[in-house]
């Protein structure tokens, strides 16, 4: 029965999910609305549940570990998925069907997240991935009346499906070498044996497999149009947890299974992460929609975030997760400000937030700054988060590479200011009103802008969290 | 006494910004009010500050200590030394002046002052930081708002100037953090504790390839904001474009936190690696210098001639920091004051004029003394200031500068050149100053009167409070300076102890 009390959080999540999916087959039409407040009042308890068994260490079946490092991506996947439920609220009615799948298809690909943090083998690993990737794809796809959404959906489900297959082909090839599909013994198989042939091609593509889930270049082509063409609260959802599932399944199995191979993938890695931050960086200068830049300014995220992998230290991990936490907010504040935004005018390009500042300062206001926290300005978290990450890179002598991130993250500072530029020295259109976003996106978007200030500011809570947890996964 | 002074200093900007937040923009009156009380409190402290400060004794006062991250050895720690004391009182001084430069705006009234106050919150944060993280932290604060500023309320290509600066800006800070995260990683290996206290990083022996490395990280990094040729294209762009008071701040103070940060990081922590790059500061300081002078006798516009004129006098500064002794070091300090008060006080003053005439052309004016005699009055006082004359604070500190750098015995460029010579040159540089402000001063404000210009009147009410205060200080330090070169010397002699127990090394040429 122990075993059972250590999967508290994902019976719970499951439960929530299946309920939800009852919940919507049960409630009349004109009562739907109420499944996403009890989408959000779940998730914010769960969260609370993961949180109060951060500490808790166990391995299920053999297979399935329990340990800080997975509650930690836990706990932000499901701060994601409240974000995103609350965010969707009215989004979600205006699309006007299905509320009830909705929501639950969300709680799923939370809990398709978590089986792939807390996967200590491959087959389990495999299914949590496959378990995000289905439901993001219908989630894509969902706008029905819409061929971009519906374009979005084909996308992912194509270049999903081919990335899962390289994947899989890559676990296969680490199997076959090492005899075992748990990751722990793979690793003593691989000390002990050394590295073959076929371990190293299983080793590259299984680096393609977890490239393409976290967007690095040249695994990024598919993002920019899933991003643009899915609903806005699920392409933010899909930017920040699938992302940090991904680095968390990415660092399990390279730290755990392949630490020996090191001196090879950090090769691939240090190359993937130069391209993935100058052309995310390059790239989404001349965007013009706000999703697109976003989309861009999300893969040259991730660039920053394979520093802390290049630098294989728990430094380096307690970074990434640290970056990958207060992601969470500054991405999801931007895109909660798109979404009231399209609530209100129905457009995502930059050029109609002409003079936004004076129609709506909130909306304004988090855009601004969930932005600048993603530039990594002062005193918003993201400059905390960028600097544990250029610590850790450079404590690793790779000061090349620091001075690359840091000047790209400047890059960063001018297209981003191309929409601050928008918002406040713009001037609002002739008879424009005031932007009206509902309460619950309100109170989301304040907490989030929050988060973002305190943590730059006294960034010491999350950091011993962080910090701690990657301990942890180090040294069990 | 207990009570955080100088956290206070900083905190009280921030209080005046969650004031304006809750008061509706119509209320033009009461957010500008809000905004003077905040920024007199940080001035009343400031001054309590100065005063207080005990030179005699020497070293950081006012301590704070917080603990902030302690796993990578952050606190939030604050104290001034006798080279912070004067650059608090000078921001406090500009911005204060700058809201009442400011009391006739009209646009967007709440946000700028929000904007406003954010910015100097960053500046003060700057000077009383005695911990890397939260210094650099600080001197980025200061970047944002200057963008918004200037994009907004600015004039003249504003948005083009904006981004420019921003930018320019933030690629050098990014240069200066890159030195400041090597810095914390090598300390923190050599000392087995990480920390970011400067002190402490200060008593590390850096080896000589490190310090060289480091100091051209910050050279770069700093050397941005100071502005130091080449790397000076965006300061009069900038200057032009701003607003008044934004003007007035960022002449007036952001650009001596590069000078700041240069002296306080720099110098500091890599005495050696300072010593070794000093011949090129040296060399390109004059450039600063001539060129700038020279180039701001061509300008047409009143505020390109003081924008450039900033770039020319913050050569000295350089000048002074090159060097490397008592005098010169101490002559760069004041220099940084007294420049700060001098160009704040133009800007105000062009400010006004240029509020109601709608012009800065200097061709189009002419006798305006005539309309505007107190204006005129207190233009003139600046630009006796910026040639130097005895009885204005400027002089005091370029006479230090130039004395440190003349008895400077070291050869640059194998003999070719020497501090000797190059100070000759910066002498130079005065008497093209001396050419273009006067004939500024003439153009502008004397000569027969034009008719064109009756509808002007000059400064009254709020107005002559940037004027009388600026004024006052220039000539407060100018008569006796005293009152300001013993607090500076009490914070420059460690410093200077500190270069002459490093190693001798030959400098770069």
């Amino acid at each position: 029965m122990a075993n059972l009390q250590l999967l508290t959080v994902e019976i719970l999540t499951a439960v929530l999910g299946l309920g939800l999916l009852a919940l919507g087959l049960l409630v009349p039409k004109s009562d739907r609305r109420g499944i996403g407040y009890v989408a959000a009042a779940g998730l914010a308890a769960i969260m609370v549940v993961a949180f109060s068994m951060r500490e808790a260490t166990g391995v299920v079946w053999g297979g399935y570990i329990i340990d800080p490092f997975a509650t930690y991506f836990k706990v932000l996947f499901l701060a994601a998925a409240l974000l995103t439920a609350v965010c969707s609220f009215e989004y979600v009615e205006k699309m006007g069907l299905n509320q009830g799948e909705y929501y639950a298809l969300l709680v799923m690909a939370t809990l398709g997240m978590m089986v792939l943090a807390s996967a200590g083998e491959l087959i389990s690993l495999y299914l949590g991935l496959e378990l995000m990737t289905i439901t993001f794809c219908i989630l894509a796809a969902y706008r029905l009346d819409d061929a971009k959404s519906a374009e979005a959906g084909v996308k992912y489900v194509l270049l999903g499906a081919m990335s899962s297959a390289i994947l899989l082909y890559g676990l296969s090839l680490i199997y076959g070498a090492s005899g075992t599909t748990v990751i722990k013994e793979i690793g003593q198989a691989v000390a002990a044996s050394g590295a073959g042939p076929a371990l190293l091609l299983g080793t590259i593509f299984v680096l393609a497999g977890f490239a393409f889930k976290v967007t690095a270049v040249p695994f990024h082509m598919w993002s920019p149009d899933v991003y643009e063409g899915a609903p806005t609260p699920i392409t933010g959802f899909l930017s920040v947890a699938s992302k940090a599932a991904g680095f968390a399944a990415l660092i399990r199995v390279f730290f755990g299974a392949l630490p020996d191979l090191h001196e090879f993938w950090v090769q691939l890695f240090i190359a993937m992460a130069v391209l993935t931050m100058v052309l995310g960086n390059l790239v989404a200068i001349p965007q013009t929609n706000i999703k697109r830049l976003l989309a861009y300014s999300s893969i040259s995220q991730a660039g920053y975030l394979l520093l802390g992998i290049v630098s294989f230290s728990v430094l380096g991990i307690g970074a990434v997760m640290y970056y990958a936490m207060l992601y969470v907010f500054g991405n999801m504040g931007a895109f909660m400000a798109a979404t009231a935004f399209y609530n209100n005018d129905g457009s995502d390009t930059i050029k109609d937030y002409a003079g936004l500042a004076r129609r709506s300062p909130l909306v304004a206001a988090v855009m601004l700054f969930s932005l600048l926290s993603l530039a990594g300005i002062p005193p918003m978290a993201g400059f905390v988060g960028k600097l544990y990450l250029f610590m850790a890179i450079i404590s690793r002598g790779y000061i090349w590479l620091a001075i690359l991130g840091i000047l790209m993250s400047m890059v960063s500072v001018y297209y981003y200011l191309q929409v601050a530029k928008a918002m406040y020295l713009g001037s609002p259109p002739e008879g424009s009103s005031t932007v009206r976003v509902a309460p619950g996106l309100q109170v989301a978007m304040i907490v989030s802008l929050v988060i973002l200030f305190l943590l730059g500011i006294y960034p010491t809570p999350l950091t011993n969290y962080a910090m701690n947890s990657a301990v942890a996964f180090f040294m069990p | 006494m207990n009570f955080p002074i100088l956290t206070a200093i900083m905190l009280a900007p921030v209080v005046g910004l969650l004031f304006i937040l809750l008061i509706p923009e119509r209320e033009e009156l009461t957010i500008k009010i809000t905004a003077a009380v905040a920024t007199f409190v940080s001035l009343a402290l400031s001054v309590v500050v100065y005063v207080l400060y005990d030179y005699g004794k020497g070293g950081l006062q006012f301590l704070q200590d917080v603990h902030w991250v302690p796993t990578f050895g952050i606190n939030y720690s604050v104290g001034v030394d006798g080279i912070s004391v004067p650059m608090v009182l000078l921001t406090a001084i500009v911005i204060f002046t700058g809201v009442f430069a400011s009391w006739d705006m009209t646009k967007r009234v709440k946000e700028f002052f929000i904007f406003l106050l954010m910015l100097v919150t960053g500046v003060f944060g700057v000077f009383i930081s005695r911990d890397l993280f939260f210094f650099y932290l600080f001197f980025e604060v200061a970047v944002i708002p200057m963008y918004l500023l200037i994009g907004i309320w600015g004039s003249t290509r504003k948005e083009y100037a904006a981004m420019k600066l921003t930018l320019y800006l933030l690629v050098g800070s990014a240069f200066a953090l890159i030195g400041i995260i090597a810095t914390f990683l090598y300390a923190s290996q050599q000392l087995g504790h990480a920390t970011f206290d400067i002190q402490t990083l200060a008593t590390v022996k850096y080896d000589l390839g490190f310090q060289k490395f480091v100091f051209f990280l910050m050279l770069i990094g700093f050397g941005v904001l100071v502005p130091i040729w080449p790397l000076h294209l965006w300061s009069p762009d900038g200057h032009v474009a701003a607003p008044t008071a934004v003007s007035m701040l960022h002449a007036g103070v952001l650009m001596k936190l590069g000078a700041y940060g240069l002296i306080r990081v720099g110098i500091f922590l890599f005495p050696e690696g300072a010593k070794y790059w000093a011949p090129l500061i040296a060399v390109l300081c004059i450039v600063n210098v001539v060129y700038g002078a020279m180039i701001a006798m061509v300008q047409k516009d009143l505020k390109f001639v003081i924008g450039y004129s900033s770039v020319s006098h913050m050569g000295y500064v350089l000048l002074g920091i090159a060097s490397l002794n008592t005098l010169s070091l101490n002559g760069a300090v004041a220099q940084m004051f007294a420049h700060g008060i001098m160009t704040a006080l133009f800007f105000a003053l062009v400010g006004n004029v240029y509020h109601k005439a709608h012009t800065r052309e200097i061709a189009r004016f002419g006798g305006l003394a005539h309309q505007m005699p107190r204006v005129a009055a207190g233009f003139l006082i600046g630009g006796l200031a910026s040639l130097g004359l005895p009885g204005l604070n400027n002089f005091v500190a370029e006479f230090l500068i130039f004395m440190g750098s003349f008895t400077r015995e070291q050869a640059i460029m194998g003999g070719i050149l020497s501090y000797r010579i190059l100070s000759v040159l910066a002498i130079s540089g005065i008497v093209i100053t001396a050419t273009y402000v006067l004939r500024v001063v003439k153009n502008t404000f004397f000569g027969p009167r034009k008719t064109e210009w009756d509808h002007l009147e000059d400064a009254h009410g709020v107005e002559m409070v940037p004027i009388v205060v600026l004024v006052a200080t220039l000539i407060l330090f100018g008569l006796l300076p005293s009152l300001q070169v013993d607090v500076i010397n009490s914070g420059i002699a460690p410093l200077v102890a500190k270069i002459e127990a490093a190693k001798a090394i030959g400098g770069i040429f």
